[in-house]
């Protein structure tokens, strides 16, 4: 019942989405843009051999999270905007609701991943030298984003500055697996043993299981407020 | 309300007093620490515990607020974090100046400081959160939820991250060995402190909510004036 509506309002979102493409093209734009600006300011020379894994797995995460932060606060700040967020209060139960919207922030994120990471690397000319590892962290990460962002933008859809405290209140939760994040990309890039990183792994999987557990027990509280 | 009584701010203030002749003059220095800097274990560890169990008083609050919806308990929730992020300011400040003393260093991203670092943030975003919302109740439903998403995440960096990583702070009072391994002038110095700088947080703490309580007081009478 609950899978069936959360289906049911991620499906929804994708046709909406679909019709405009406003977050996905403003989401690509963006993510674009800065690929350029980093491609083009630091670029792949710039950098000594043994630089290159730190900096850019760093470069690579602040780009993912601005892109984020740019696209994924849309989910909820535009049903209260234009006034769906009561019907869509009275058709599905709050956990369908949440789990919907994270479904469809997730998908909006595994495109902008699919577009950016294969670009970035290819920039940058950053070799992986554990692809499963980087893959796993890459997943891991996006859900982690996409959870946090989600139930952040629950809450600033209902307050006066939207924007600017979406990345006030995103940013310090969401610092934890970007950190992880990071230290994993690092680590697939250089050592080829896929166990190397699976600490990262593991704080990232945990960041993910505590982070939708909360949102799911809170989210109630919030979307009926 | 009388949070405090005169004879209990007498005997607070003149217990502050002895610890601090306690601190400096008492207790002897720590061996293995550089000089005199061990003698800051008498302020930094009841600033982090104060900062912890602040932190612990807000999040308790939201989920009761959530729970009741009783406004006061937002009240309660709000001045602990305001206070929490006082108390967690100045162990970070105390740290910073020992990590100087002992290691050269006033930062070192330490895994400490850095889960301390994060802490301000996550308290400062909950405020910041409050400031955007003008509506009582509505500020208090989305800052309680926030309060506790922010606590699930966060013990996680307290307690977990310094503990996966190799950190040069100095074993926790409550160690892995279980017992509390001072000399007795320095565990009787340390423990006077623990108690009064928590006394000093419930008066702090207590001013500080009846104050919070007569803001929103004079704010709803002015809201009713106004619909009058």
């Amino acid at each position: 019942m609950i899978l069936r509506a959360a289906a049911a309002v991620f499906v929804k979102d994708l046709r909406t989405e679909w019709r405009t493409r406003v977050a996905l093209n403003a989401l690509l734009l963006f993510a674009f843009s800065v690929l350029i600006l980093v491609g083009y300011a630091v670029g792949p020379t710039r950098l000594s051999l043994e630089d290159r894994p730190v900096v850019n797995s760093v470069l690579l995460w602040i780009v993912l999270f601005f892109s984020a932060m740019t696209g994924l606060s849309r989910a909820f700040v535009n049903e209260e905007e234009t006034g769906t967020a009561s019907a869509l209060r009275l058709s599905a139960p709050p956990a369908a609701v949440f789990l919907g919207k994270l479904l469809s922030n997730l998908a909006l994120l595994g495109v902008v991943m699919a577009f950016v990471v294969p670009l970035f690397l290819a920039l940058m000319s950053f070799g992986i030298a554990a692809p499963g590892l980087f893959l796993a962290i890459l997943v891991f990460g996006a859900i982690g984003l996409a959870s946090a962002s989600t139930f952040i933008a629950a809450i600033v859809a209902k307050t006066a500055a939207k924007g600017a405290l979406f990345a006030v209140l995103a940013t310090p939760l969401l610092l934890p697996p970007l950190v992880a994040a990071v230290t994993g990309t690092r680590v697939a890039a250089t050592e080829p043993d896929l166990a190397a990183g699976l600490d990262a792994v593991r704080l990232l999987f945990a960041f993910d299981g505590i982070m939708i557990t909360a949102s799911f027990l809170l989210f109630d509280a919030v979307w009926r407020e | 309300m009388k949070v405090f009584g005169t004879l209990g701010r007498v005997v607070l203030g003149v217990g502050m007093a002895v610890i601090l002749w306690g601190a400096f003059l008492y207790a002897h220095p720590a061996e293995s620490f550089v000089g005199e800097s061990s003698r800051i274990v008498f302020f930094h560890v009841p600033m982090a515990w104060i900062a912890a169990l602040a932190f612990l008083l807000a999040a308790g609050h939201s989920a009761l607020y959530l729970k009741t919806r009783q406004i006061e308990r937002d009240d309660a929730a709000a001045s602990a974090a305001r206070l929490g992020i006082l108390f967690c300011f100045l162990a970070t400040v105390t740290g910073s100046i020992f990590a100087k003393v002992m290691w050269n260093s006033y930062w070192n991203w330490d895994p400490r400081e850095t889960s301390i670092v994060l802490l301000l943030l996550v308290y400062g975003a909950y405020l910041g959160l409050r400031q955007a919302i003008e509506e009582p109740e509505r500020r208090a439903t989305l800052s309680a939820a926030y309060a506790l998403v922010a606590f699930a995440t966060v013990p996680f960096l307290m307690f977990a991250v310094p503990r996966m990583y190799a950190s040069l702070h100095p074993d926790t009072v409550i160690n892995a060995r279980g017992k509390v391994e001072m000399s007795p002038d320095i565990k009787l110095v340390f423990f006077t402190s623990m108690t009064a700088f928590t006394a000093l947080f419930a008066w702090m703490y207590a001013l500080d909510v009846e104050a919070t309580r007569l803001v929103r007081r004079l704010e709803e009478r002015a809201a009713g004036g106004n619909a009058a």
